[in-house]
Formats: C-alpha cells, structure tokens, sequence
C-alpha cells in the first residue's frame, strides 16, 4: 500500500532553493494529518548529500540522495529517470514538486514515466477521506478547481512563495540510493547556461517587486520604478503593454502569458489590472496599487490604493522609504 | 520533415468564465472559442520549419467537434492536413488521458518533431506535451523561446530564474512553445479559400485503440477566493498619501 508523503528537493549552485523548505513545510502538515512519514528526493554531483541536514529542519524524516555529475545542470532525463527509481522502490503516496521552471518540466514528465496524475501549480493541499485534495487555479485564476489524484503517487506542483515555512526538527537522516542512469537514456544536453547579467534579482524571485505599465508611458520613465525596487531590494515588473510596446524585457513580464509571482509586496504602477496581468500576481501577500483612473479595475485588488499621478506619488513613496530604512 | 503540431480549443482571454452554481464546471454557452495560444507559436513554428525544411505540417486535435474550426485555422496559416480525434468517452480528458490519445493518433503517421503549446490557458496544467513525448519514448523539450534545427537535432533556449538554458535534442522529440518564440501569422483569405479542401481525418477511441483511465479530476470548481476589500488611502498631497502609504506597509502590512 502506498505510504509517504514525498517531495523532490531543488537545488541550484550547491544551495537548495527556498522553495524546497516550502515543499517540506507543505508535505509535514500533510503527514501530520495522515500519520505518515516525509521522504525527499535529493539529486545533484558529488557532495550534495550535505544538504541534507537542512531538509530535516523543516520536518523531512528520510532524505534519498543520489549523487552522479549527470544531475549537473539539470536536464529532464537523468533527473525524472533517478526519480521514477526511487519513487517504483519505495511506492510514496504524495508526491510533490515545486511549480518553478524546473518543477514543470520535470514533473510533466514523471506524469508520463508515473503514469499517474498531477494537479499543477496548486495554491493549497487538504486531505478528505484520506486523500490529497488540491485546490488550484485555472482559467488564469477567474476559477479555481479542487483536484483529487486517483494514480499513484497523487502528484501535485506548488505554486512558490505561496505554501507558508513551519521549521518542525526531523531526522533528515540520509539514504544513499543508485539511480540507475542508463546512459543511452540521457539524451538532452545542456550546451550552456547563460546567466542573466546586471545583478537584477528575477522578478519570479523577489520579496518585493515594483511594476509598470501602460500608465508609465515609455521606457525612459522605468528608472524611478528601478530606484525604488533597488531600494527595498527587489525587482521591476512589467505589465504586457510595457513589454509589447518594447519598454522592458519579456523575462519582466507579469501576467497569464508572463511570469506568475507571489512576492509579499506586489506595487503595480499605471497598471489598469486587466485579468490577465491579475493571473500574475493575484498571490501577492500585499498589493498596492497607483493610478489615476479610479475606475481601474486593480483597485478591487489591491490591499492599499492611492489614485493620483503616479509621476507624483512612486518619487515620494521613494523618498519616504528612504526615510524609513535610514532609521 | 514531418512535423506534428497539437492544437487546443479554448475559451478566448476576455471570456468571463462562470461557474456552475453546483461546482461541476464552468459555463460554456456564449463562449467565443480560439486556438490556444501557445498552440498559435507551435503551429507558426511548424511552418517556418516546413519553409526552411520542406515537407509536411499535420495538425492533430483531440475533440469535441467544434475543434474542426480551429483545424481549419491553422491549416489556413498554412499547415496540410488534420486528425481530429472525437469521442465522446474523451471529454473531460486528464492529461495522461489527453496525451495517450494523441499518442495513438499520431503513432498512426511518420513524424520528426512536435510541437505543442506550453500548457493551454483553460486547465494550466502544462503537461500533456511531456506526458506525450514519454509515452512515444522520444525526449521532450518543454516552455521553449527559440528553437533552431539542424539535422537530426535541435538547439533550443529555455529561460529559468535568473538564466537561460541552452538545450541540444535529438530528433524527434517533443518541443513545448512559450511566448517569445515566434510571432504567428494571420490566415491569408486564399489560405483561408484553401483550407477548406485540406484533408481532415476523424478518428475515434475504437479506431485508436484507447480506453479512457483518468487518474486526476476536477471533483469541484470554485469561484476564486476572495481577497479582504482594500483602502484607497487619502491625502491633500500626493507626500501626504506616499507617507501613509510607507507607514502601512511597515506597521501594518510589515512587509518593508
């Protein structure tokens, strides 16, 4: 019978990203509720059991690690077919990944090896009669849907930034397992990872993030949004219209054909807050919105909104930030 | 080069979706259908690679027959013939469903790439590309900006957090479109005059030799959650308004 509450761990650059511990926060509760234990799959080149330790602080009983330099960079096939190994060895009931550019690539494809089903994306996970229940949004978030997993292991992506950290001490203690890569099995390559240059946090990383759009009218006008996301460390986004326009770059797009992002503080900027960019960023933790339309729809959105010029309003803000931090 | 294209139908961006006051779906009547967007880049892709490559771009959809309107579509962007695969036993698919009958179908013809959407923007799901690609046994390459081909392999770009990837795959494989790749082409009218005699194939569940073993459903869907109602914060002056602002988001809000 299938036992276990799984989570594939990512990690980057010998650190594991923030959304592991999310995946394990998410995966304790529900292991708590069903009185199973949490499993993780960590995969990476020689050394990467190290991390283990840190998935135990978040309430990780077992951790599986395999360690071969075909894990590094990530590519789809040695990394699903490791999994898929671990996963038929041990039959996990839950198995969760993150909804990051790696989750979703890499948990599509374990659908397929799993032959199973996966809800994508999920903003929560419940339990009902023994099991997972997960609610996600579809339609660009104009509905939600509760999905329910009949295949094994009931599989389930997590929206990052969404699923709360809860430090809970486990054992974290260490399997070492074989994946069994089959060289002949490994057929994508990765020629080159080019790293975006600048220093610029990614918009689908940062803690805050200060967007524009059409209200911004040109691209001259993004160094304030620039000087105020520098400010309180985060990154500029850009609504469709700026990108489509040609103001700023496909990657700081937000919105259903752009980046989904769940930053704390989500300041949108001449931003009308059409559905589609609300698909985006509708998980931010806090919005506040600056426009002068009263009518603009990102008002019944947001937590604050200020209707005023936001040529007036974003260097003021900055100043009294300024303000702020300096104390 | 054969090249396959998967084509979705769904409801248009600017739909105002309603749920079904007993949760089992949305409501369909009055919705304006389009081709799945991301479908759109797969299928403009196909025919840039036909115009390089020379040979043929099929077009396979899975149902209801409605979907014969999207066919037609990309076949008057210039694609050369179809399979629509309806059965009634289909609708409502899961992605594994979704993609064993694509899979079927498309065993049925010779192929050396695919393309398909990154996900269709009615589920999100964004699977049925990988799922397909595991179950022809032949790699996949998924939320793709560019895609240049060269014998028997592709070189494509694929942005993560932070980065690019730089991806080499043999052929064939399976090749997932995301914004950015290409700006699809309008139908012509004498494209739109010719595809009305391009060859649509219509197969069903029997014919394919599927049966239908769903393994996620949607058990309810619901409006999204609501979100508490905001304050418009106001002031004589617009330093009066940024303070208050300010001062919100640290004592309240504590997010700064």
């Amino acid at each position: 019978m299938a036992k276990g509450i799984w989570i594939v761990a990512e990690q980057r650059d010998g650190a594991l990203r923030k959304v592991s511990y999310e995946l394990a926060s998410a995966a304790r509760k529900l292991a708590d509720q069903l009185g199973e234990e949490v499993g993780a799959i960590l995969l990476g080149g020689p050394g990467v059991e190290g991390l283990a330790g840190q998935l135990g602080k978040y309430g990780v009983d077992k951790v599986y690690v395999a360690e071969n330099a075909a894990f590094e960079p990530y590519t789809t096939d040695a990394h699903s077919l490791a999994i898929t190994t671990a996963v038929k060895a041990n039959d996990p009931s839950i198995l969760l990944l993150a909804a990051s550019a790696q989750g979703k690539d890499l948990s599509a494809r374990l659908v397929g090896k799993l032959a199973t089903g996966m809800a994508t994306d999920c903003t929560d996970l419940k339990i009902a009669d023994g099991k997972m229940v997960a609610v996600r949004p579809m339609y660009a978030g104009k509905c939600y849907g509760e999905i329910v997993v009949s295949g094994t292991p009931q599989m389930a992506s997590l929206r990052p930034n969404v699923f709360p950290l809860a430090e809970n001490a486990k054992a974290g203690a260490v399997e070492k397992f074989d994946p069994g890569l089959d060289p002949a099995k490994l057929q994508t390559k990765v020629l080159e990872v080019m790293k975006e240059t600048g220093g610029s946090i990614d918009v689908s990383e940062a803690n805050i993030i200060v967007s524009g759009g059409r209200g911004m009218k040109g691209p001259e006008n993004y160094g304030m949004l620039e000087e105020l996301a520098g400010l309180l460390k985060g990154a500029v986004g850009a609504s469709r219209a700026a990108v489509d326009a040609g103001w700023r770059p496909l990657k700081d797009q937000v919105g259903q054909t752009g980046k989904t992002v769940a930053p704390n503080l989500y300041i949108a900027c001449g931003i009308s807050g059409a559905i589609q960019h609300l698909a985006g960023m509708s998980s931010s933790k806090y919005i506040v919105a600056v426009n002068k339309d009263p009518e603009a729809p990102i008002f019944a959105r947001a937590d604050y909104g200020i209707v005023d010029d936001l040529f007036k309003i974003v260097p003021e803000i900055t100043k009294e930030a300024k303000k702020l931090l300096a104390e | 080069m054969n090249i396959v294209v998967c084509v979705k139908q769904v409801p248009d961006t600017e739909t105002l979706i309603k749920v079904k006051p007993d949760g089992s779906g949305i409501v369909e009547d009055g919705i304006k259908w389009v081709m799945n967007p991301y479908d759109e880049y797969g299928v403009e892709e196909a025919l840039k690679w036909k115009e390089k490559q020379g040979g043929d771009v099929t077009i396979i959809s899975l149902g209801p027959a409605r979907i014969m309107e999207t066919i037609r579509t990309a076949l008057a962007m210039g694609a050369d013939k179809g399979i629509l695969i309806d059965d009634p036993s289909l609708s409502g698919a899961d992605a594994f469903t979704t993609a064993t009958a694509l899979a079927a179908a498309i065993k049925t013809i010779p192929y050396d790439v695919i393309f398909c959407g990154q996900r269709a923007i009615d589920d999100d799901s964004g699977q049925v590309g990988a799922v397909l690609a595991e179950l022809l046994g032949i790699p996949s390459v998924t939320i793709i900006t560019k895609a240049e081909v060269a014998d028997k392999t592709v070189k494509v770009l694929r942005p993560i957090e932070g980065a690019q990837l730089s991806i080499q795959s043999p052929l064939p494989c399976v090749i997932t479109c995301q914004k950015g790749l290409n700006e699809p082409r309008y139908a012509s009218l004498p494209g739109i005059m010719k595809a009305k005699k391009k060859p649509v194939d219509i197969k069903n569940a029997a014919a394919l030799g599927i049966t239908v073993d769903m393994k996620a459903k949607v058990v309810k869907t619901i409006p999204p959650p609501a979100r508490p109602p905001g304050k418009i914060i106001e002031g004589e002056e617009p330093a009066q308004k940024a303070a208050a602002l300010v001062k919100l988001l640290r004592e309240e809000a504590k997010v700064i």
